[in-house]
């Protein structure tokens, strides 16, 4: 019976992708009604933060008292975890999963350019990752919660870093096509 | 109803609904990005190269739907923009962290959310960006106290929206926004028919409806504006329980929903010199004490730590209001008497300023209250409606002995509690903090 259900998830006809213009308004609603509802927009870069702390929390707590960023997160009785981005985080990864599960896309695979190894792609990901997280906590969220949430409420520095994000990608394109080409 | 619902502005243990509604958020979110082609870091980096700019599209598809629906609940008075996050400006770190995010986009193929939707459907590289996200995020806990000066201050404006920005109305810049949009989806196009041969003829008619419509709700905002102070202050509502004692039974409690002006009438937010005083040395609360009379009178006599703002000028340090103080602060109006105050107060409310109170019978009260053996204080028998009622000797300021009194010598003071904290969301718990 399980194996069943687990093939019928797996092995799907693939469907096509929404229209953009479609998937951006769905969107659009669904941050809206965040905002309506909550007050809050998207994220989701603060709760790898967070879970980050409640690691660091839970194996050095002496840690968290000398480091001032993690101590906002997880000084003294907080708990880091308990905040409203850590469920979105954990829905937003359920939600992606059963997109794929119903439109034929979960599969155990690598997306890449063309003309580089798998373990090159392995890596330039997880170096990636490094990267675009460290920038995400300096600017205090990342294309969820300020390209995205900040653009939506007309927050200034929103749409700076938006224009920031979108110029440091343009400008190191062409030097790392290869990966993409 | 009033937006945002107030039990959902943040998780709360005592409220395990709100998990539940956020992590909904979260799942929808998730589910659009990964039904929107996001799961596949090719599709994120052709933006790059122009071969397919999906990543614009959705992105800003998103930003301006949202917008005006927005902008839109806010016109009509549904939902109160000073109850919605609005990322704080700090342009220095704004600007050096976007640009690191742009070389991680490109040398990882994803964002942080889209690593989700990837990973989640069983994409090795979206997994190791996740895991490398997780090694970013702890290397900037680890290496933040560096830079930790420029970081919490450098190109700091605090909630700053474009509207403020460019002094034109929000409808006027969301007007604005969507005619960018537009023509940024009509040139990508353009762009994904001369680099990723893409024929156009084959894309659905329906977009320009949806442009059209766009457009219109856009309009729709301009023509609403915002709601103006006064509405907002006849809609705000206060919340005040009474308990009542039994004996022998569980206590009755009495909730009374009361507007602005009932809360006047009744005298629930005038708090008296006593409770004012004490409030100082109230762990549980942050007392700010606001004069709003004229610099000179402040000059004459004021409380001690008390903070000037003449009633003209405190429109400008609403947004301050809003968004800086610690969330369980006190914000305690005062001027001579109480007409300016009471004037100040209504603008606070209609502003959404939580916890504002009146100090009863203002600074000429306090003075009656606290000054009474101190000689050089002469009243002055002509003083008007909301006019100093003493003559001072000279313009001491808060050095007379009555603005800072004796905590000892006052340890004990009877008085009726009027104000009750209401704690809102902690600022610093919004965004994606």
């Amino acid at each position: 019976m399980t194996t069943q259900t687990r093939k019928s998830i797996f092995n799907r006809p693939e469907k096509a992708y929404v229209q953009p213009y479609l998937g951006g308004a769905i969107l659009g609603i669904v941050l809206f009604l965040a905002f309506l509802l909550t007050g809050n927009g998207l994220g989701s870069s603060g709760a790898t933060s967070r879970l980050d702390a409640a690691l660091v929390d839970a194996i050095a707590p002496a840690h968290v008292d000398n480091t001032p960023y993690l101590l906002k997160m997880a000084g003294g009785d907080k708990n880091p975890l308990d905040d409203w981005i850590v469920p979105v985080f954990f829905g937003a990864l359920f939600g992606g999963f059963t997109s794929g599960a119903f439109n034929g896309r979960l599969k155990i695979t690598t997306t890449k350019g063309p003309n580089i190894s798998n373990h090159t792609r392995w890596l330039m990901a997880f170096l990636g990752g490094v990267i675009f997280l460290y920038g995400a906590r300096m600017a205090r969220g990342c294309t969820s919660g300020q390209a995205l949430s900040g653009g939506a409420t007309l927050a200034a520095g929103s749409w700076v870093i938006m224009f920031a994000i979108f110029g440091g990608a343009y400008a190191v394109a062409y030097f790392v096509r290869k990966l993409w080409l | 109803m009033n937006f945002p619902l107030p039990s959902f502005v943040a998780v709360s243990a005592a409220n395990p609904w709100t998990y539940v509604l956020f992590a909904v958020i979260g799942f929808a979110f998730g589910y659009t990005l990964e039904m929107s082609g996001f799961g596949d870091s090719r599709k994120l980096a052709a933006q790059f190269y122009f071969t397919e700019l999906t990543v614009l599209k959705v992105m800003f598809t998103a930003i301006t739907v949202a917008m005006v629906l927005l902008f839109g609940a806010v016109g009509l008075g549904i939902l109160d923009f000073s109850q919605v996050w609005v990322n704080p400006t700090y342009l220095a770190s704004g600007i050096v962290g976007g640009l690191i995010m742009g070389v991680g986009f490109i040398v990882g193929g994803f964002c942080p959310t889209t690593s989700l939707a990837s990973a989640s459907t069983g994409k090795i590289d979206g997994m190791l960006f996740m895991l490398g996200g997780f090694v970013g995020a702890f290397l900037f806990g680890e290496t933040e106290k560096y830079f930790d000066g420029w970081y919490t201050n450098a190109g700091y404006y605090g909630r700053l929206t474009l509207d403020q920005v460019f002094g034109i109305p929000v409808g006027a810049v969301v007007v604005i926004v969507i005619l960018m949009a537009l023509f940024m989806f009509w040139g990508s196009e353009q762009l994904e028919r001369i680099f990723g041969k893409r024929d156009l003829s084959k894309e659905p008619k329906l977009r320009i409806a949806g442009a059209v419509a766009l457009f219109a709700g856009a309009v729709a905002v301009l023509a609403l504006g915002t709601p103006s102070i006064e509405d907002k202050y006849n809609k705000a509502t206060f919340t005040r329980t009474e308990t009542i004692e039994q004996v022998n039974a569980d206590p009755i409690v009495n909730t009374t929903i009361y507007s602005a002006d009932e809360m006047l009438a009744n005298r629930l937010v005038f708090t008296s010199p006593a409770e004012v005083f004490k409030s100082r040395y109230n762990q549980s609360m942050n007392p700010v004490y606001i004069d709003v009379r004229s610099e000179a009178d402040y000059n004459l006599y004021h409380i001690e730590s008390a903070v000037n703002i003449p009633l003209e000028r405190l429109t400008e340090v609403i947004p301050v209001l809003l968004s800086e103080p610690p969330a369980n602060s006190v914000f305690i109006l005062m001027s001579n008497d109480e007409t300016a105050a009471i004037d100040a107060w209504k603008i606070l409310v209609g502003s959404s300023v939580q916890n504002a109170y009146i100090l009863e019978g203002g600074v000429n009260n306090w003075i009656a209250f606290f000054g009474e053996s101190d000689k050089a204080l002469q009243p002055a028998p002509n003083a008007g409606d909301d006019q100093l009622g003493y003559v001072f000797p000279a313009a001491l300021g808060s050095r007379y002995e009555s603005c800072d009194p004796d905590p000892i010598e006052y340890e004990k003071l009877e008085f009726e509690a009027r104000i009750k904290l209401q704690l809102k969301r902690d600022k610093s718990g919004g965004g994606c903090g």
